[in-house]
């Protein structure tokens, strides 16, 4: 009875100390903000931007890499001070009292902010204390946090020790165990699988009726669509401030679905319309391809020039966003495609099985990681590995890779064993780290050069492979920088280029988009597409499951265990119907994640 | 305005959090507890700076009454042990071996020439350990020494005495280096725990992105650095104690000083040591960085140009000129002084006053160089 009491207190106090529903929540008016990089150029982060948030409500700061996003959230938490033009939240000016929005408001970095080696109870009393919650109130903020969060079994695990989407949920809890006037989420969901990206969600929209004032960042214009109002930020300029409705309205009649043509690629189809001028945008989607038409161009222009037909769609956010990111990087190259791979095809039939995984099991002590999995990769194609945080797509890569002992099972790459011969297994195989694992203090040359020393490349050989990596990935400019000054999606190319020197045959990488922009992501696929036509086996993980349409078939593991293989289209098939609407590949995924949780019994099937 | 009450729950919440880090980690637990342990057996039972036992190969060529005479001198002295040999090929070849630290040869002629005047020992000694060599030939003169006084006593003229080496080590009548080991080993240990330790942990806070959401809380930055002091005080008075406790019970060194004013004087100098870190810390904002730093600004400094090891007066003047900046050397002055000379009140009050205000210094720099803010 104590606690209800204290609840509705707490509840009660937090309306009156919100500010009069006049005043914005928070709001940016012509702040510049510039900064010197360590190679001594000087970078403008923040243009002249000006941005207001009314209190109750969600709004978000979309952009792609160094947008200026991270800028803004630091800018507006009072840990930076704009070079020009004034910054207010609730009311305080940022740069002459940041103490006193910093006692206000809550504010989650993209790293959380959480203490590895506390538990999640002792990082949620850490904040609960910094924010002075008292006892009282703190047990029914503790209670509402857990079951929102579902972290309640998990109050004694060191924060460490949980999975990526479990402790962005405790970096949340840490957040809110006060209610705050304002809650700042700088990219809240990157490296975030869909499951616990969704029940991320459900938490903010929880807190939005609340009414709590919630301003987020992302780099994925997904997330916009739930949201009140959106800035986009592009180079530190703003690009639009609008409600996203508005911003769809941009591709208005713009976008079209493309069945491909009888027995070819969606991503063949899509390779082909990239190319043709008048189009925006271009990517696969439920078996078809979504082209962005640019302003002017006619579909039956575009429907001549493809031979395809095309089908009006009605368009979404992501949609209206690449028109306004094309608009603003027009005169500029857009850097859309990837140049075209030269480079003489890998030898082997197509259709060879490269990759065959039989009952493949992996335990630490007495937890299976990964248990009694098994597929086959014929040579060519894009093979997806999709699965929520934890479900053993890591170690099974680390396996295939030889990296780490098996525990039960066979595993065949390029017609090796890998059990018994690991290294000349790996003389046919390139892997990419989910984490950057290059040299960060070594130029991208240096890099490049040793890891070609690390593949046996000599002389002749040696230089040639490294002039082609820098020519295919467009590193050329960046070969005196250190690598770890390199832009996002640069380190991106850098790690594919290491990992490509030696002419593997299979291809692994691990996350490879994870938290890249749209542009970024589109880019590596491209090159990733013309890598299989070239012959490479690609063997990829990622979070997004869109991408999952670029792949040629795809697996979805959960808690080590294999629920569903196939193509694109028979995965989506597997999930309901909506309302006379084909599931996407994420309404597939987690449908089927969920019914298999749902259903333990089923497991030994 | 102030809420003090709210201010101390900050500061002691966070405290907690540092001290189940510490406890959590199990590298601060090796350089807090470990590594103290570590170097005082080290320095305790592996380094002495005493010559204690060599052991020589003896090569009585003259066999004769007066060779076993001075034989005999050398057997009583507690710094050699001696192994008899037949030949001096046979005692080179212990040498060669490492079997022995040194060759005493007496000629065939020796007991022929001493009653003629002039007599010849030769002492050969292994030079790889200068240091042990030098030592060990000037003990090799005692045993002659007393061999010739007994000599001349028992009345045979003694034609050219040996000149007789009498020589008293102030403070240190035992001769036992430990006496001056353990005041610095104190220094030693205060300066890993202090500077070495906590140079990563505000470094740690930044690379790990903590600090940006600590930060945008009530908290002020005078609060954590509070937070971070205490428990790694703590951790460097068990240190502290460690050394204390094996001073006195495994070396038995005497504290010619008052106990308190020890205490104190480590206490202040443990002060200046966290500074140091911190300050390290909060200025380069990378753990490697930070503890590569530490270590060239602080341990190896203690180790080498604090009088611990090195006697200040035999180096050169630039290199004592740089001394005159390192807390170190104050420290180990004054823990020096307060063990073998005891409460020397012009020595101790004016190391204490410059620690004091060493740390004092350290510690402002170190508050004013903790701003809420991000690049």
């Amino acid at each position: 009875m104590g606690g209800a009491a204290a609840g509705a207190g707490v509840r009660d106090r937090r309306i009156a100390v919100t500010t009069p529903a006049s005043a914005p929540a928070l709001r940016l008016d012509r702040v510049r903000k510039s900064f010197r990089r360590e190679t001594g150029e000087s970078v403008l982060a923040l243009d002249d931007i000006s941005f207001t948030v009314q209190p109750g409500g969600l709004a978000a700061v979309i952009g792609p890499d160094g947008a200026g996003k991270t800028t803004m959230m630091r800018l507006l938490t009072g840990l930076m001070k704009a070079d020009r033009g004034t910054v207010t939240v609730l009311g305080i000016d940022a740069a002459k009292d940041p103490q006193s929005i910093q006692s206000r408001i809550s504010y989650m970095p993209q790293q959380f902010g959480l203490y590895e080696d506390l538990t999640v109870r002792e990082n949620l009393d850490l904040y609960a204390d910094m924010h002075g919650v008292p006892a009282d109130s703190r047990r029914t903020q503790y209670l509402r946090l857990m079951s929102m969060t579902g972290l309640e079994p998990f109050q004694k695990r060191l924060a460490g020790q949980l999975s990526g989407g479990m402790k962005q949920k405790l970096g949340l809890a840490c957040a809110l165990v006060r209610s705050p006037d304002l809650l700042l989420l700088d990219e809240p969901t990157v490296g975030v699988d869909p499951l616990s990206r969704r029940e991320l969600w459900e938490i903010i929209h929880q807190l939005i009726k609340d009414r709590l004032t919630v301003l987020l960042s992302s780099s994925d214009p997904d997330e916009a669509e739930n949201c009140g109002s959106v800035l986009v930020l592009s180079e530190g300029k703003k690009l639009i401030d609008a409600p996203p409705a508005e911003v769809c309205r941009l591709a208005l009649h713009r976008v079209f679905l493309m069945p491909p043509p009888g027995g070819t690629k969606a991503r063949d189809l899509q390779a082909r319309l990239l190319a043709l001028p008048g189009v925006i945008d271009a990517v696969p989607e439920r078996g078809q391809v979504r082209l962005i038409a640019e302003e002017g161009s006619a579909a039956s222009e575009i429907e001549r020039r493809a031979g395809v037909a095309a089908a009006p769609a009605p368009p979404r956010f992501e949609d209206g966003f690449m028109v306004l990111l094309h608009q603003a990087v027009r005169g500029k190259a857009a850097a859309k495609q990837a140049p075209a791979l030269q480079e003489p095809p890998i030898g082997g039939a197509p259709g060879d099985t490269v990759v065959e995984v039989r009952d493949l099991v992996r335990r630490f002590g007495k937890f299976v990681a990964v248990d009694r999995v098994s597929f086959a990769v014929q040579r060519g194609e894009i093979f997806g590995l999709l699965g929520p945080n934890g479900a053993g797509k890591t170690t099974t890569f680390r396996m295939l890779c030889g990296l780490l002992p098996v525990s039960a099972g066979s595993l065949q790459v390029a017609g090796v064993d890998v059990l018994q011969s690991r290294a000349s297994a790996r003389q046919h195989v390139g892997y990419v780290a989910q984490k950057f694992s290059l040299y960060g203090q070594l130029t991208v040359d240096e890099n490049l050069d040793f890891f070609a020393r690390a593949y046996g490349l000599a002389g002749d050989k040696r230089r040639e492979r490294i002039d082609w990596a820098l020519s295919q990935f467009e590193l050329a400019p960046f070969v005196r920088l250190p690598s770890a000054q390199l832009p996002g999606g640069f380190k991106q190319r850098l790690a594919m280029a290491a990992a490509l020197l030696h002419r593997p045959q299979i291809l692994f990488l691990d996350e490879p988009t994870s938290g890249a922009d749209p542009f970024a992501r589109r880019e590596f696929w491209q090159r990733i597409i013309a890598l299989a036509r070239n012959g490479v086996t690609v063997i990829v993980t990622t979070h997004f499951m869109a991408e999952a349409e670029y792949c040629d078939r795809a697996l979805i593991l959960d808690d080590g265990k294999v629920l569903a293989q196939g193509t694109p289209g028979e995965l989506r098939a597997l999930a309901p119907v909506h309302a006379g609407q084909v599931a996407t590949m994420e309404d597939a995924f987690i449908a089927i994640v969920e019914k298999a949780r749902a259903a333990p019994a089923r497991k030994s099937a | 305005m102030t809420d003090y009450r709210a201010k101390w729950r900050r500061i002691w919440a966070l405290t907690r959090k540092e001290t189940r880090q510490i406890i959590r980690d199990p590298s601060s637990i090796a350089i807090g507890i470990v590594f103290p342990v570590m170097m005082i057996l080290l320095f305790g039972f592996g380094l002495s700076l005493d010559v204690t036992t060599v052991s020589v190969a003896v090569v009585d060529e003259d066999v004769s009454a007066d060779s076993a005479a001075l034989i005999g001198a050398f057997r009583l002295s507690p710094y050699f042990k001696l192994t008899a040999t037949r030949s001096m090929a046979q005692a080179t070849l212990l040498m060669l071996n490492r079997r022995v630290d040194g060759i005493l040869q007496i000629p065939s002629d020796f007991s022929r020439r001493w009653h003629a005047g002039a007599a010849d020992v030769q002492v050969l000694v292994d030079g790889t350990d200068s240091n042990q060599a030098r030592i060990m030939q000037a003990y090799s003169a005692g045993p002659v020494a007393i061999w010739s006084a007994a000599q001349a006593q028992a009345g045979t003229p003694v034609a050219v005495g040996p000149v007789i080496v009498e020589s008293r080590m102030w403070f240190n009548a035992a001769n036992d280096s430990h006496y001056f080991l353990v005041p610095g080993l104190i220094v030693l240990v205060m300066t890993i725990i202090g500077a070495f330790l906590t140079a990563m942990v505000v470094a740690r806070e930044w690379e790990r992105g903590t600090l940006e959401a600590l930060f945008v809380t009530p908290m002020q930055p005078g609060e954590f650095l509070v937070s971070k002091f205490i428990p790694y005080f703590g951790l460097g008075m068990i240190g502290f104690v460690l050394c204390l406790l094996a001073g006195k019970f495994l070396f038995h060194v005497p504290l010619r000083g008052s106990l308190p004013l020890l205490c104190l004087a480590s206490m202040v100098y443990l002060l200046v040591a966290l500074g140091v870190g911190l300050l390290v810390s909060t200025l380069v904002k990378s753990q490697f960085l930070a503890s590569q730093l530490a270590m060239l600004l602080t341990f190896l400094p203690a180790m080498m140009l604090s009088g611990f090891l090195y006697d200040l007066r035999s180096m050169p003047l630039v290199i004592r000129g740089i001394t005159y900046v390192l807390p170190a050397r104050y420290a180990v002055a004054l823990l020096q002084t307060l063990y073998l000379a005891g409460n020397v009140a012009s020595v101790i009050w004016v190391n204490l006053a410059v620690l004091t205000a060493a740390a004092a210094a350290l510690m402002l720099a170190t508050r004013y160089a903790t701003v809420k803010q991000i690049g």
